[in-house]
């Protein structure tokens, strides 16, 4: 399975802002690995001194 | 182990200060302070994770030369993986980074820690954008004309010429890996060093004592 | 299982002995080794698990989406594409008109060019390390190579022997009447006092198309080389390259330097960077290079010295993300 990229890109465009969407969806996905992050409960290991 | 107060030898006194400073149990620990539970600790160990695919794979480049990707599915594909692990690695970074900042990673003697952070991440970006530069392709072609404006109108282009294949190269593949490198290894030791940084404004007379089922 | 405290009292790991501090500010020292509890963590157990959830990954992605590789643009592709582009740029690097010819420190010596912040130009300062006589460099010097071709080696005897004066004429009345003529078609040029500039230009045109001024503006008389400065600048001073990197979306005033070709993601990190131009004063200004440069400078300087900046360094203390983060940690504490 594989994706073609070489197309020609498609960009949004606001206010004075252009991103490529393909920029736009890895910064999506660093934000929402971010929030998971911190809402996500950790594993909880085994607790000594 | 003996351990000498003072060694009279330059290499004892090293040997003092190195296990001063990096006792084994503080270089390799296998517990941490109660309070790292999250999943935003892991984007550390993540990033320099990103970064051995990097390096291995940018190695396995080197091996065949800079334009075997261009003739080869497999190196288009080693290429690919190149691409990719930088992506993920500069991903992984700034999430860390972002957790440090709202951790205030810095207090309690930590700021080296969060300095060679931030270097890590500058210089990490000189890397990359070398990368760009030595793809032998239009991408670099129009990336080395661009960037030399801004390069130059700070007299750095007169030494640091993005159109030079042969420097940019020097320059990705040895300059600019060693000194990131090598503040990584600063970066991961400093943490070591200084332990990970608790949580803000604890008082003592707040906690309570007998908590253990609580926990 | 034993009863352990989450916080033990303040230990001597805490206190330096030259110091009388109270219980509280010893917890509050974040500097000493951690005298709570702690918890199991295996770092090398995490290290192993990350390296190969990433490698798999990177492997993944590598495998599903690929890499951009866009193809060169040559001196030969770019003269047989848009022949007239190539023209129209040969003729302002033979009357120094072209961007590179124009261009100041490190290529040229143009006056009062270069970039400057305020009342200083560190371009001008660094000097011209990287000399290039765009006529000769670009043109005259390339077309010398060419063997047994009895009306070039007469157009450049003819131009060799001319004055500064006679040479600046007529390729300035050469490249003015190409701009005139309809599609800067060289073959619709109104006749004029060209010298040997037609002939010259032309036999340009036709080495680029063979190919052989990519192999003579690289070389430039030696064997090894791996500097394509000359070329590259000829090739950027033409409309071909800026044109085709605008459809990809890389142009500067597009944002570019975050966007890569086709639709793979780009260098997203360099996002406040790309910024900075598209915004007053510096979309305006003639030095924006060198304040886009010292703006980022400074900032970057910033992000390194956070940990100093009085301010920026309490963000993280008024805005308590890191409640969520150390939530179990605070709910056990009970505060």
């Amino acid at each position: 399975m594989s994706v073609n990229l070489n197309s020609p890109g498609h960009y949004l465009h606001w206010w004075v802002v252009q991103i490529s969407v393909a920029n736009a969806v890895v910064i999506a996905v660093m934000l929402t690995l971010f929030v998971l992050a911190l809402v996500l409960p950790f594993p909880k290991g085994r607790s000594h001194r | 182990m003996t351990t000498a107060t003072h060694a009279p030898t330059w290499t004892g006194r090293l040997r003092d200060r190195a296990t001063k400073s990096f006792p084994p149990d503080q270089l390799l620990p296998d517990k941490q302070p109660i309070y790292v539970a999250s999943w935003i600790y892991v984007f550390g160990v993540a990033t320099i994770a990103a970064l051995l695919v990097v390096l291995a794979s940018g190695t396995l480049l080197a091996i065949q030369g800079p334009q075997w990707w261009h003739r080869s599915s497999t190196g288009h594909y080693v290429n690919s993986l190149h691409l990719w692990s930088v992506e993920l690695f500069m991903a992984f970074m700034v999430i860390h980074l972002w957790g440090k900042f709202w951790m205030a990673a810095w207090r309690g003697k930590r700021a080296m820690t969060w300095v060679t952070g931030t270097l890590c991440f500058l210089g990490s970006i000189g890397a990359a954008f070398t990368g760009y530069l030595v793809q032998s392709n239009f991408d670099s072609q129009f990336i080395s004309t661009e960037a030399k404006d801004g390069l130059n109108s700070f007299g750095i282009g007169s030494r640091f010429n993005v159109m030079d294949f042969g420097q940019m190269l020097m320059w990705h593949i040895f300059l600019l890996p060693l000194v990131v490198g090598l503040i990584v290894v600063i970066h991961v030791l400093q943490v070591r060093r200084r332990g990970v940084v608790p949580p803000f404004e604890i008082h003592p007379v707040d906690l309570p004592i007998d908590d253990e089922a609580r926990v | 299982m034993t009863t352990v405290p989450l916080l033990d009292p303040p230990t001597p790991v805490l206190l330096a002995p030259s110091q009388h501090r109270t219980a509280e500010a010893a917890a509050r020292d974040t500097t000493g080794a951690w005298a709570g509890r702690n918890r199991e963590y295996d770092l090398l157990k995490e290290f192993v698990i990350a390296l190969v959830v990433v490698s798999l990954l990177a492997a993944a992605l590598a495998a599903v989406f690929s890499s951009p590789d866009v193809h060169q643009v040559t001196l030969s592709s770019w003269s047989r594409s848009t022949p007239n582009d190539f023209v129209a740029t040969a003729a302002t690097e033979l009357d120094g008109t072209s961007g590179t010819a124009t261009y100041g420190a490190p290529y040229t010596h143009t006056p009062g060019v270069a970039q400057k912040i305020g009342p200083v130009s560190l371009q001008h300062i660094a000097g011209v390390t990287h000399p290039i006589d765009s006529a000769a460099d670009f043109v005259v010097r390339p077309l010398s190579g060419i063997p047994g071709d009895s009306a070039l080696s007469a157009a450049l005897a003819q131009w060799g022997s001319a004055t500064p004066q006679a040479r600046q004429s007529w390729a300035s009345s050469y490249d003015d009447a190409l701009q005139k003529a309809p599609d800067n078609d060289p073959a619709k040029v109104a006749v004029g006092s060209y010298g040997p500039v037609p002939v010259m230009i032309a036999r340009l045109l036709a080495l680029a198309q063979t190919g052989g001024l990519d192999g003579a503006l690289l070389l430039q008389g030696s064997f090894y080389q791996s500097d394509y400065t000359r070329p590259l600048l000829f090739i950027a001073d033409g409309a071909y390259l800026g044109d085709k990197a605008a459809a990809e979306h890389l142009s500067g005033e597009q944002w570019g330097m975050m966007n890569e070709t086709g639709s793979f993601p780009g260098q997203a990190w360099l996002w406040l960077y790309t910024f900075w131009y598209q915004v007053k004063p510096f979309s305006t200004s003639g030095n924006a290079d060198a304040l886009v440069m010292a703006l980022m400078g400074v900032l970057s300087l910033g992000l390194i010295c956070v940990p100093f900046l009085p301010g920026v360094r309490s963000i993280p203390r008024w805005i308590p993300v890191h409640r969520l983060i150390w939530r179990d940690y605070y709910r056990n504490a009970g505060t």
